[in-house]
């Protein structure tokens, strides 16, 4: 059975990683290439990594720390942030990402969707979606969440999925960094009605939050950040408790093996 | 001696490379034919598409090469897909070691969007995308194994790897259940999650992004 991931987050800012609540005041955390390192060997079962950096220096250290996590972890990489063209997407590519993802660029020209799903395939890119509740709709924000746009959440995933995304991570921007728990029945919503996995995202308090929104919600991932840096919950501990639950995960007993080439050079 | 790890110009080969350097394995990337043939072990990555895959492999003469090899080789996701003998995917002939062919997972995708409409998201999502479970099987019976089942049975690429371990799967395609299937994982229907015969061995799911487990797998695959 395909198990739900737990996905933790990196928000890269000029190369260490930073948390904010509702993309603000942020705060840094710690060494991404540790922090990554040290997620894939708790049982972390994709790891994302959001550039967030302003600058063209900034753009530069996250590239090389692209590729230096790439070699130090062993479960899929996603990459985000600031990826406007396809050639942006093949050097993180190069550099060792096995998806990207996509958002305020998506939404100011959704071409470039089609463009890297025709270069790349489906699987290499994910539509990130940012969205607040504003007058009875949700509807899609770019600039991390400070620009109201006029699409509207539903049909513009539907969009991002016939343009050739294969994933969606649907972000709450009401929820995001507070801890209050995820939009469940928007997510079930959005999952019922896309044939590609959705990502929640945003809003992760506790086992129980992450419980609901995987199985209430139909998510078929969950990815948190602030829950993971402030070791609020473990990895570990996270999935051990979800599978208590009867949640399908891939459980930590899967990576006690040694390997045996391993021990023996 | 070196692993050679087959450029076929189909994209990414990073991390195959990165998994080989997490093994401290020595590795060359390439498509020369005479490499290859004197490389300690072969590996055929891929991403992309088969009919397209195939193609670049018939230019450069791979084709032909591929299946004469007599050290152990390993095909992973499309790399296996095109050692089997025929794929749905643009209706492509491909090298016929494995005597299975490879079919779509799930129905059409346009069918299964609405499909999913109606059935309250009950229906495949496809591409596969995740971490699923496989079981071993003995070669040649399909059969799975018992908990007490015969280890000698189980493919030497399993050696540790518990049954119900978590694999990473990325795909829309898979091999059907063959003589040649030494493990299975079922997504919708069950499939050949590896497959295995004499020296060619397939995985269709990643063992580079597989942690601990794929890291494993591919440690048997250096030693066999």
């Amino acid at each position: 059975m395909l198990a739900k991931r737990i996905i933790p987050c990196l928000d890269i800012k000029d190369g260490v990683t930073v948390k904010g609540i509702n993309f603000e005041g942020l705060r840094n955390v710690g060494d991404p290439v540790e922090l990554a390192a040290r997620y894939a060997a708790e049982g972390a079962d994709e790891l994302v990594c959001l550039d967030i950096s302003a600058t063209i220096e900034g753009r530069k250290t996250f590239a090389t720390l692209v590729e230096r996590i790439a070699e130090v972890i062993d479960i899929p990489f996603t990459v985000g942030g600031g990826i406007a063209s396809v050639e942006d997407a093949g050097r993180l590519l190069l550099a060792g990402a096995d998806k990207v993802s996509v958002n305020s660029a998506a939404v100011r020209r959704p071409e470039l969707i089609d463009e890297i799903a025709s270069r790349y395939g489906s699987q290499f890119i994910v539509a990130a979606i940012d969205a607040k509740r504003m007058g009875g709709k949700w509807v899609v924000t770019t600039h991390s969440g400070s620009r109201p746009t006029d699409r509207e959440l539903f049909s513009w995933a539907g969009e991002t999925v016939d343009r050739g995304a294969g994933e969606i991570l649907f972000t709450s921007m009401d929820n995001d960094g507070t801890g209050s728990g995820y939009p469940c029945e928007t997510y079930a919503a959005l999952s019922e009605m896309l044939p590609v996995p959705v990502i929640a995202s945003g809003g992760a308090g506790s086992v129980e939050d992450i419980a609901e929104v995987l199985t209430s919600g139909h998510a078929d991932a969950a990815l948190a950040a602030s829950i993971f840096h402030y070791g609020r919950i473990g990895i570990g501990e996270l999935k051990a408790a979800l599978a208590a639950k009867g949640i399908p995960i891939r459980t930590m007993t899967d990576n006690t093996i040694k390997s045996r080439y391993h021990d023996s050079i | 001696m070196k692993t050679a790890i087959i450029d076929y110009g189909t994209g990414n080969l990073r991390s195959v490379e990165n998994a080989l350097k997490r093994l401290n394995a020595g590795y060359v990337i390439t498509s020369d034919a005479s490499v290859i043939r004197s490389a300690g072990r072969v590996i055929l990555p891929g991403v992309g598409e088969a009919s397209t895959a195939m193609e670049k492999l018939c230019e450069t003469g791979l084709d032909k090469l591929i299946p004469s090899l007599t050290q152990p080789v390993l095909g992973i996701c499309i790399g296996m897909q095109l050692m089997c003998e025929y794929s749905e995917e643009g209706d492509t002939r491909c090298l016929g070691i494995f005597r299975t062919a490879v079919r779509r997972l799930g129905g059409d995708s346009r069918d299964k969007r609405q499909d999913m409409g109606t059935t309250g998201g009950t229906g495949l999502k496809i591409p596969e995308m995740g971490w699923n479970s496989i079981r071993c099987v003995s070669p040649e019976s399909g059969k799975q194994h018992g908990k007490m089942g015969d280890r000698r049975m189980r493919s030497p690429l399993f050696d540790g790897i518990p049954d119900e371990s978590h694999v990473y799967y990325v795909h829309s395609f898979a091999p059907d259940i063959c003589a040649d299937t030494i493990a299975i994982t079922e997504y919708g229907r069950p499939f050949s999650a590896a497959l295995g015969r004499g020296n060619f061995f397939g995985t269709q799911f990643h063992p580079e992004k597989s942690g601990s487990i794929g890291q494993r797998l591919l440690a048997n695959f250096l030693e066999s």
